[in-house]
This record gives structure tokens, C-alpha cells and sequence, in this order.
């Protein structure tokens, strides 16, 4: 037997009275819950911190560190901290300082990496140092000024100084300037580098023309495929499947390797394409170690990260859509513009910028058939990294790359967002 | 009333070995609100696809308003169509969407307007021209799916499943709108549902599908009341199965033997011969519970198994007539359960004009 309830159970019924004790266990219940997903992604969090986060973080600040004639030279630096190229060469004092300076670095046997320094900057400036080195010991201490030119008369030009002073800073923009084809002169100032210099703005803007280009042959490939893949029945779209992710069960060499074998001048496309007569002899296709090469390749390779997104997408797209279309009077070509291309419009965008950062970062593909003219950004950033050991240089490149990618991915979104 | 659409000889079949469609004739008459109803996999859908144009009957002819349809595309016949789970574009506002069928046939922008708010008044939807499909409920895109079929102004509308996704209130206040629209456009409905009630409350006349074959097509109430075979006896509606074997044929009524020296009086439905074995069949309402003499033609005895409430009716099942239990339904008044209890011996009739004579059911 039900009696009615009571104002004050009624009261309590209501969510506003909720007793603080129930409000704390609820939100211990929540803290709990939190904690436990917590521990489900932590791995990944130590993994990505310890492996990614914290050596890329290291190599970007590679870009703006600079101790070595910092550390190196300072007894000349704080003399030449007034000094500009403009009062003619500097005072004694920068010689006493330089010639300190020097003995402690061939008593401390960095000598050597000090002139390789300066060598990034200024070419011919480490044997110099090094020849400075071994015969200042000669000399008296009577006039360093004139000991220093005796040695070399370039000791008697204000510009080796600039170079000393650009170099000095502890922390430095130099390599970005360096990245981006410029540089400081004698005075400090920021200067474009001579013409036959520049190097790195037109390697940037291969890479970003090579990845787009790259990506919209993906795509022009890709689309098909996946349309095929969605709407194949089960069995055979299995079997298409296994197809298209079969370049991934191969080593990315022995690929490569397939591609030369099948695009050099005595391979197999252009000796099929000469006995069938539509080239002659001597016009055969460069097909490789060029450009072309480099796209051709990378299409291949990254082909699979266009299809699959896209082919997820289209998975979702409601076929009912397109006969809708078609019954309320549309054409099947007005039913795929209108309703069914907007619709995959999300997956392209997956697979496009995934096909574009990946290519920007290649570099085994250009390297092994780009040739002269296929080679992008990252062949540039592996050579500093591996050959001229400038690795402020290379993090600089590395940091330039990442915000230019950056930047197209947000000009991407911002545009795939305004078409939706 | 003229006929709109015919079809003549279509049959279908996917493989080449079994047919969804055995050579189906199907008159649609002008301004008629038609369902074909059927359990799932009885060609209903493949009949209405035919129609639409997404299938080609294997044989047959489609004529449209005098017009031959057979071979011709569905944006080439000015069909409206209403799927199941709405088909709307997602990526269109509601407002595009209804605008889609008038901007591919070219109308003129000031008229697509005009025509595209009317529309939205219709389905009393102004205020959400501009939200997405997804912005909406479930009930609110189903109007804008018939809305948006209707907008072209044709002749023909068909509908699949259209209410399938929605639950039983909307479905119900839905049924009476489109019924509404129906009524205010004279438009020709074709309806494809596999629920009864949907059926019957909506259609003018329903076909009863069943292994690619109309088992009947009538009226709705004619349906209930005079099921032509077993078949649609059992879709339509519950019936209690009574097997047993003609004795003999009276006009349209006929002797039955349900028990040795048990003989019951039918109507004749689906029998024709004496001798013939017959199934029964009595609707749970049509059972009276201890009737007076001369109030029913049939008296027979039976013990109650169980007694179910339902509120506005009480059911209770009797054993010994038959294998399966047999149901009787009596409305909730007064005193109505009094005599039901467990275990209690009762006296139950009908009247003979309520107890049908059909064909046997098949296993």
C-alpha cells in the first residue's frame, strides 16, 4: 500500500537537493574512470615522449644553438662588442684577445672545431686558424697587431672579424637566415646570398610542388579504385583489397629498384615503346633519375594512403543517396557532382594531405631516382646531416619544413571547410 | 476511376533460377493510396524498385500513364520516391533539398522559391530551412523526405518503408499526415510496409505479398473480414486454427468435422469439394464466452489455461480444441473476466458467418 509522498521526500527526489556526499562520490566514480583511461595510453605517451617528442624538440633547438665560438672566442667577442666593420680594423685589444683565445683552444684541442665553425660561414676559415695557430708561438707579444698580419695579411681585413662577431652570438638566427638564402655581411646586416647561392626557397618550393602534384595523381588514381572497392560485392572487393595493399607486403628497395629496371633508357617501357616504333632510338623517354622519376615512384608507393581513406569514407555514403538523386530527376553524372562527390569530399582530404606530409618527408625515393632535379628538401637535411655534419643548419631546414606544412595543412582545412 | 499504372506479366528474378516475381498483373487506379504488404523477402520491394526504375522486370511491361516506363531510367519517369531512413542530402540544408528536384528540371529561381516555401508550410517546417538533416528529428526529416518527393508535382509517389525508423507515437501521428497529404493532393500512392496496422488504416486497397505472388488485393476491411486463403488469415491480423475435413456443402456454408463427431458449420472460403481437408479459422474478438442459446451456431467446451489483463481487453488461452492453444479476446467491462479463471471449465461459440472454411495450411 502506497501512501502519497510527503513535501519532504518529494524534496528530496529533485535533482537541486542532490546531498554534497552523493556529488563527491560521483565525481570520485569520474576521477577513477579518468585515471584508468589514463593508464590505457600511457605507453604511447612515454613511447612518444622518449622517442619523438623529446629528440625532435633536441634537434629543433639545434637550429638556434651556437656555443662553439661563444665558448671559443670570448675574450675576443667582448672586445669586439663596440666595434663595427665601418671603423676599419678593430683594436688591439681584439688581437691580444684572439691570440688568448687561440693558445687556449690548442691547449684545449678545439681549435679545429672552432675554424670548422667559422668554415659554415666563411670559407677558408679554418686553415687559417689552424696555420694561425701553429705559427703565433713564433712571434713575439711586442704588437699582436702586426704579428696577426704578418701570419696572413687577412687578419689585416675587417671582414674576418665580421665573420667572428656574426658567429658569436650564443644563440643565433643564422641558420634560419641560411636556410631561407640569406645571410648577414661584415656589417651584421641580413643580405640575400649571391645567386649562384641560393638553394634552399627553391628546394622548398620543389618539395611542395612534387607532394601536390604527387598527391592529385594519387587521387586521380585513388578515386576509382576505392568507388570499385566500396561497391564491389564483399567477396571480389576482398580480393581487391589484397591487391592494392600488396606493394606493402614488398620492401620499399626492391620497389624502387623494379621502377629502374622498368624506366631507365634501356629499360623495359622504353624498349617496348621503340619496337612498337612510337619512339625512336634516339628518343627515348628520361623517365627516371629525374623529376618525373621522383613522381612516378612516390605515386606508387604512397598510393595506398590515398585509396584506403577514401575508401572508408565511401563505405558510409548511403547508396539510397544517389537513387534518390536520380528519382527526383537528376542525371547520374548531376547525382555524383551534386551529392555523392561532396560526400567522399572528407575522404580526399584524408588522403591527400596524408599522401602530401609523407611526401614532403621523402627522401629514399628522391634520392635513389630523382636525379639532378628530383631531389627535395629532405636529400638536403639527410646531407647536412650526415655529410657536412651542419646540423644547425639541418634543424633549421627541419623547423622550416614542419611550419610550411603546418601552414598548408591549415590553408587546407580553412578550404575544404568553406566548400563544405 | 482511370488506371495509372499498370503491370502486365512481370516477373523478376536476380539469378536466373529463382524468381523474386511470379508473373504479377497490378492495376493502380488514378488518386488510389495502394500498399503492397508482405512478410520480408515477398517481392514487395523488388515490385516497387521495378517501378521507380532501379530494377528491370527479367520479363513484362511497365506502362506509366499510358506511357511505356519498362526500359526507362528513374530520372527520366517523374516518380516521387520516399526511402527507408530518408535518403536526405546530408550535405544540403533542408531548404537545398527540397530545391534539388526543382533546379535539375531547370525551373526558374523566383518560382523555386516560391515553390520551395510553400513546400516547407506544407510539412510545417519554415523555421528549419536552413539546418542540416542531421539538425533534425526523426519525424521532422521524414517530412522533409515526402515533402521533397512531392514538391516536383507527380503523379506517382512511392514510399519504402517510409516510417520503419520511427517509434510508435510518431509513426502513428505520421500515418495520419501522410494520409492528410494524400487526401489534399490526390496524388497516387504506392506503399510498400510490412506492418498490418500500417496497412490497413491507410490504404485504400491492400496487395498481401507473399513468395512473389499477391495473395489478395481488396479493401482493407474486406481483407480482415473475408482473408481469401490461410495465408493472409494469419498475416492479417490473429486467428485461431481449427484443422478438419468437409462433410458437406450447403450453398455458401459447409458441415466441417474439427474431432470424431465433432462438426462444426463454416463459411466457404477456400474449399470446394466434400471429403477435402480444411483449416478453420476464428478471429479472438468473434469468440463469445458462455453464450445464451440461439446467440451463436456453434457451442463447444473448453478449460482455461491461463488469463492474460491487457488493460482495455482480456485474453485467455483454452486448451482442448486443437493442438495450439485457442485465444479469446473480450473487451475489459464489467464483470467480462469473472467466469475466466484458471482452470475453469467454459462454454464457448461463434457465429458460423465469423468461422471461415479456407484452403490447408501448408506446414
Amino acid at each position: 500500500m502506497s501512501a502519497p509522498l510527503s513535501a519532504e521526500q518529494m524534496a528530496g527526489a529533485s535533482p537541486t537537493a542532490m546531498p554534497a556526499d552523493i556529488e563527491k562520490a560521483a565525481r570520485r566514480v569520474e576521477r577513477r574512470q579518468a585515471f584508468s583511461a589514463a593508464l590505457l595510453v600511457l605507453p604511447l605517451i612515454v613511447l612518444i615522449a622518449f622517442a619523438f617528442l623529446i629528440p625532435v624538440g633536441l634537434l629543433l633547438f639545434k637550429s638556434i644553438d651556437n656555443p662553439v665560438v661563444a665558448e671559443g672566442l670570448p675574450e675576443t667577442l667582448t672586445a669586439l662588442q663596440s666595434w663595427s666593420p665601418a671603423d676599419g680594423l678593430p683594436s688591439d685589444a681584439a688581437y691580444t684577445g684572439l691570440k688568448r683565445d687561440i693558445e687556449k683552444a690548442k691547449a684545449e684541442g678545439t681549435l679545429g672545431v672552432i675554424g670548422a665553425r667559422l668554415n659554415q660561414d666563411t670559407p677558408g676559415a679554418r686553415s687559417l686558424l689552424q696555420a694561425t695557430g701553429r705559427r703565433l708561438d713564433a712571434t713575439t707579444d711586442a704588437d699582436p697587431h702586426q704579428a696577426f698580419i704578418a701570419i696572413d695579411k687577412r687578419w689585416g681585413e675587417p671582414e674576418i672579424f665580421g665573420a667572428i662577431r656574426n658567429a658569436g652570438d650564443r644563440y643565433t638566427l643564422n641558420y634560419y637566415l641560411n636556410a631561407l638564402d640569406l645571410t648577414r655581411n661584415t656589417a651584421g646586416d641580413i643580405i640575400a646570398k649571391p645567386e649562384g647561392q641560393r638553394l634552399h626557397i627553391n628546394l622548398f618550393i620543389r618539395t611542395v610542388w612534387v607532394s601536390a602534384l604527387t598527391a592529385f595523381v594519387c587521387f586521380l588514381l585513388a578515386y576509382p579504385i576505392a568507388y570499385l572497392l566500396a561497391h564491389l560485392p564483399a567477396r571480389r572487393a576482398n580480393l581487391l583489397m589484397i591487391v592494392v595493399l600488396l606493394p606493402f607486403w614488398t620492401s620499399i628497395l626492391v620497389r624502387i629498384t623494379s621502377w629502374i629496371a622498368l624506366l631507365q633508357k634501356q629499360g623495359v617501357v622504353n624498349d617496348a615503346l621503340a619496337s612498337l616504333g612510337v619512339i625512336g632510338e634516339a628518343g627515348r623517354l628520361a623517365l627516371i633519375y629525374n623529376m618525373t622519376g621522383t613522381i612516378i615512384v612516390g605515386t606508387h608507393i604512397l598510393l595506398p594512403f590515398f585509396v584506403l581513406p577514401l575508401y572508408s569514407v565511401m563505405k558510409t555514403v548511403n547508396p539510397n543517396l544517389v537513387r534518390a538523386a536520380t528519382s527526383l530527376g537528376a542525371s547520374p553524372f548531376t547525382a555524383f557532382r551534386r551529392v555523392y562527390f561532396p560526400l567522399t569530399v572528407p575522404g580526399i582530404f584524408a588522403g591527400s594531405s596524408l599522401v602530401f606530409i609523407l611526401c614532403t618527408g621523402y627522401f629514399i625515393t628522391p634520392a635513389l631516382v630523382g636525379g639532378q632535379n628530383g631531389q627535395l628538401i629532405s636529400n638536403i637535411i639527410a646531407y647536412h646531416m650526415q655529410q657536412s655534419l651542419n646540423w644547425g643548419l639541418a634543424a633549421a631546414l627541419s623547423t622550416l619544413l614542419l611550419v610550411m606544412i603546418g601552414i598548408v595543412y591549415f590553408l587546407y582545412t580553412r578550404l575544404v571547410r568553406d566548400q563544405r | 476511376m482511370t488506371s495509372l499504372v499498370s503491370l502486365r506479366g512481370i516477373q523478376k528474378t536476380y539469378d536466373g533460377k529463382q524468381l523474386v516475381v511470379k508473373n504479377l498483373d497490378l492495376e493502380v487506379s488514378e488518386g488510389e493510396f495502394l500498399t503492397l504488404l508482405g512478410p520480408s523477402g515477398s517481392g514487395k520491394t523488388t515490385v516497387l524498385m521495378m517501378l521507380a526504375g532501379f530494377e528491370t522486370p527479367t520479363t513484362g511491361e511497365i506502362v506509366i500513364a499510358g506511357q511505356h516506363m519498362t526500359r526507362l531510367p528513374p530520372q527520366k519517369r517523374g516518380i516521387g520516391m520516399v526511402f527507408q531512413n530518408y535518403a536526405l542530402f546530408p550535405n544540403m540544408s533542408v531548404a537545398e533539398n527540397l530545391a534539388f528536384p526543382l533546379e535539375v528540371r531547370k525551373l526558374p529561381t523566383v518560382e523555386l522559391r516560391d515553390r520551395v516555401e510553400k513546400s516547407l508550410a506544407m510539412v510545417r517546417l519554415t523555421p528549419f530551412a536552413d539546418r542540416r538533416p542531421s539538425q533534425l528529428s526523426g519525424g521532422q526529416q521524414q517530412r522533409v523526405a515526402l515533402a521533397r518527393a512531392l514538391i516536383f508535382e507527380p503523379r506517382l509517389v512511392l514510399m519504402d518503408e517510409p516510417l520503419g525508423a520511427l517509434d510508435k507515437n510518431l509513426r502513428e501521428q505520421m500515418q495520419y499526415e501522410i494520409k492528410q497529404i494524400h487526401a489534399r493532393l490526390g496524388v497516387t500512392v504506392v506503399y510498400v510496409t510490412h506492418d498490418q496496422s500500417e496497412a490497413l488504416t491507410m490504404s485504400d486497397r491492400v496487395a498481401v505479398f507473399n513468395d512473389g505472388i499477391i495473395q489478395q488485393i481488396c479493401p482493407p476491411k474486406e481483407l480482415y473480414e473475408r482473408p481469401g486463403n490461410s495465408f493472409v488469415a494469419g498475416f492479417i491480423g490473429e486467428n485461431n486454427r481449427l484443422s478438419g475435413v468437409v462433410r458437406k456443402i450447403i450453398d455458401d456454408e459447409c458441415l466441417v468435422e474439427i474431432a470424431p463427431g465433432v462438426t462444426v458449420k463454416a463459411r466457404k472460403v477456400g474449399v470446394h469439394a466434400t471429403a477435402e481437408p480444411t483449416t478453420l479459422s476464428i478471429r479472438p474478438e468473434r469468440v463469445k464466452i458462455s453464450p445464451q442459446a440461439g446467440e451463436v451456431d456453434t457451442v463447444i467446451a473448453g478449460e482455461v489455461e491461463s488469463v492474460l489483463y491487457h488493460g482495455d481487453h482480456i485474453r485467455a488461452h483454452l486448451r482442448g480444441l486443437g493442438p495450439a492453444p485457442f485465444v479469446v479476446k473480450l473487451p475489459n467491462t464489467n464483470g467480462a473476466a469473472a467466469t475466466l479463471v484458471a482452470g475453469a471449465s467454459v462454454s464457448i461459440g461463434w457465429a458460423s458467418r465469423d468461422c471461415l472454411a479456407l484452403d490447408l495450411m501448408e506446414a
